[in-house]
């Protein structure tokens, strides 16, 4: 059996294309049920690629039956669709899953959600040894690099970048109570952020009620207008603001006079407006953390830096699970010949346990029983020596396993 | 059989602070090695308190020296509460070189030597030093946690993205902690002065006794600030200010001991 996979990605496709050959979750069983006919196979496909894993005999074969599924899928003939296409083949095609599932092959280096699309893609194709091997161990391969390196740890967008400040300041953001101010799309993505590491969203500010009330009620907050904004400082924890007013739209004052009331309690300030709706300095406040747009923007690309600078620690992590997947694939070969030596012992033995038969006879069960399992053990110990010499030449116990159970017992 | 295990203590301890004076510039698997230390060097230092409790006729800890031994066992307890957890490192920095360097003073000055001190049977003795020095531990603690805090909220202000790189706990969290720990520190303050005040009458009013009674003030004050008046970062400022307090105390110890 030979391992390829045929694919495009953001790396060599534009979005119209990787539109057209996108597949959801019933796509892709599907086509990997199909693709699976003559092997194995397992369709990936997200937002940044759509990839076919195969394993079949003709590798040449299932490369061109992938092909033509991908045209087919997108409706784009294949001379046109091809040079957005990649193609790898064994120890390459591991390797290349192994940085997907790393999320070194993502957009946004180190991004967590490739990890789950992997397994689910697993859990929906049609995998036989070879694929199983290599999914489980990517997903072996995409736990480590998160485990041993800083990768995933830091925010990658402005959102995320708000809410990891949120949580350094509060730590646990479930019962915080956020207010946001403006309706705009880009204080929505913050909120939601925050209302998904537990905070709730109370309050929605806004020179126009509708506006307000309509985002409130999809987080199950209350509508407010800006003049009202003032009293409702004291309670919350953090303030979300993205107004297009020309205006200062959070004095410090108003900051300044909800503190005392607050105890202690830090206020963090969200400011995603250009130009900012909250008075720069509010930040001198004692408790107050007031963060605007570029200094999210900094925390983003200071993020962005250093999960480049731990990508090479997590290339490494994957190029050792690569060699160790090559290692079994060359191990493979070997499989054959140990079945088939354990088969002829196996026969053998049966073969000279039916010759003794008459002269066992008068053995009761027990003692046949006994018999049995001597002469099994003999062959056993007779086998031990060049096996392990098949071992050594990279044939691994899991391997023995995976023969067909026929082949071992004879 | 005392010597024998201030060292391993004392390596494990001086281990602990370089790893984490390491881990603090790249933040991995010298973290775990900081931790380990601190781990195996309070097993050895705990079952040094051990051998000196055996083998002494009384209460081995009534010296200077002997304190401050004690003092150190107590200070890297109360860190080992929480301090193994990955988010504390930083405050490791700060606890171990202070534990490494002050076992090191102790037992230069044979406070880890089989000393005989007080009766056992003296129990108002052992239960005064023994209560003075759980809350000159935690109060050191505590200050090692409002330094934290205040460079964190420092650090929030102007670093945010070094900040979040480094793991370290929230600020609400820090603040939490400190309160608490002063807490506990003023209840054992409290306590090991009413044993103690059975023997003013003899002693007197002294620097020591002052300086016990300041310390009292200052955690009571922090407690008010936080959390009566809502004064965080000035009561974790006054937080701090009881490592100092207690670093005038141990010296004011050493004094009365050699006069």
């Amino acid at each position: 059996m030979k391992l390829l996979v045929v694919g495009t990605s953001h790396r060599l496709a534009p979005v119209e294309v990787r539109e057209r050959v996108a597949l959801d979750g019933d796509g892709e069983a599907a086509l990997a049920q199909r693709l699976g006919e003559s092997g194995e196979a397992v369709c990936l496909s997200t937002c940044n690629r759509t990839e076919l894993y195969l394993a079949a005999a003709d590798a040449d074969a299932a490369g061109d039956r992938a092909t033509a599924a991908l045209a087919d899928l997108g409706r784009i003939p294949r001379a046109e669709l091809e040079p957005y296409l990649y193609r790898l083949e064994q120890e390459a095609a591991a390797t290349h899953l192994f940085r997907v599932a790393a999320g070194l092959d993502s957009l946004v280096p180190g991004e967590g959600e490739i990890q789950g699309q992997v397994r689910s893609a697993y859990e929906r194709g049609a995998v036989g040894p070879l694929l199983d091997r290599l999914f489980r161990q990517a997903l072996h391969a995409g736990k480590r690099v998160r485990t041993e390196t800083a990768i995933g740890e830091s925010p990658a967008s402005v959102a995320s970048a708000a809410a990891a400040l949120a949580a350094q300041v509060f730590g646990d953001l479930a019962g915080r109570r956020i207010v946001v101010i403006g309706a705009g799309k880009m204080g929505e993505l913050a909120a939601r952020n925050l209302v998904s590491r537990g905070a709730e969203l109370t309050f929605v500010a806004n020179r126009t009620l509708d506006r307000a009330s309509s985002l409130a009620e999809r987080f199950g907050g209350e509508a407010l207008s800006l003049d009202e904004l003032g009293s409702q400082l004291e309670a919350a924890d953090i303030v979300v603001s993205s107004t297009a007013a020309r205006d200062t739209v959070l004095t410090r004052e108003q900051v300044e006079h909800a503190l005392p009331a607050r105890r202690g309690r830090p206020l963090l300030l969200v400011d995603l407006a250009v130009p900012r709706d909250v008075d720069p300095t509010a930040k001198e406040l004692h408790g107050c953390f007031l963060y605007d747009i570029d200094d999210l923007q900094s925390v983003v690309e200071q993020t962005l830096t250093g999960r480049r600078g731990e990508a090479i620690r997590a290339e490494t992590i994957v190029a050792g699970e690569g060699e160790r997947f090559q290692q079994w694939l060359g191990s493979l070969d070997s499989v054959p010949a140990i079945a088939s030596l354990r088969e002829r012992a196996e026969a053998i033995r049966r073969g000279e346990l039916a010759k003794a038969s008459p002269r066992l006879a008068g053995l009761s069960e027990h003692e046949r029983h006994a018999v049995d399992s001597l002469t099994n053990q003999i062959v056993n110990k007779l086998l031990h020596q060049p096996i392990m010499r098949l071992k050594e030449a990279g044939l691994g116990e899991e391997d023995e396993r995976r023969a067909p159970q026929g082949r071992l017992e004879g | 059989m005392a010597e024998l295990l201030v060292w391993p203590a004392l390596i494990a301890y001086g281990e602990a602070a370089f790893a984490y004076a390491g881990n603090a510039r790249r933040p991995g698997s010298l973290g775990r090695l900081a931790t380990w230390g601190v781990r195996l060097g309070w097993l050895a230092q705990t079952a040094l308190l051990v051998v000196q409790a055996t083998n002494a006729d009384g209460f081995p800890w009534s010296t200077w020296a002997g304190s401050l031994n004690l003092f150190v066992w107590l200070v890297v307890s109360a860190y080992l509460i929480w301090g193994c957890s990955p988010r504390y490192r930083l405050l490791g920095l700060g606890v171990m070189p202070l534990a490494a360097a002050l076992l090191a003073i102790s037992y230069a000055a044979g406070g880890t030597d089989n000393a005989t001190g007080a009766a056992w049977g003296d129990v108002v003795l052992v239960l005064h030093v023994g209560l003075i020095l759980v809350a000159f531990a935690g109060f050191t603690v505590a200050g090692g946690l409002a330094a934290l805090e205040l460079w964190q909220e420092r650090e929030l202000k102007s670093h945010p993205a070094e900040l979040l790189r480094l793991h370290v706990p929230s600020l609400v969290a820090l603040d939490r902690l400190t309160i608490t720990t002063v807490a506990v520190s003023l209840g054992a303050l409290t306590a090991g002065i009413v044993p103690g005040l059975a023997r003013l009458p003899d002693r007197g009013l002294d620097v020591l006794v002052a300086g016990t009674v300041v310390l009292w003030a200052l955690g009571a004050s922090v407690l008010y600030l936080r959390v009566r008046a809502g004064r965080r970062e000035l009561a974790a400022v006054l937080a701090l200010g009881g490592v100092a307090a207690v670093i005038v105390l141990q010296l004011g110890l050493l004094f009365a001991h050699v006069a």
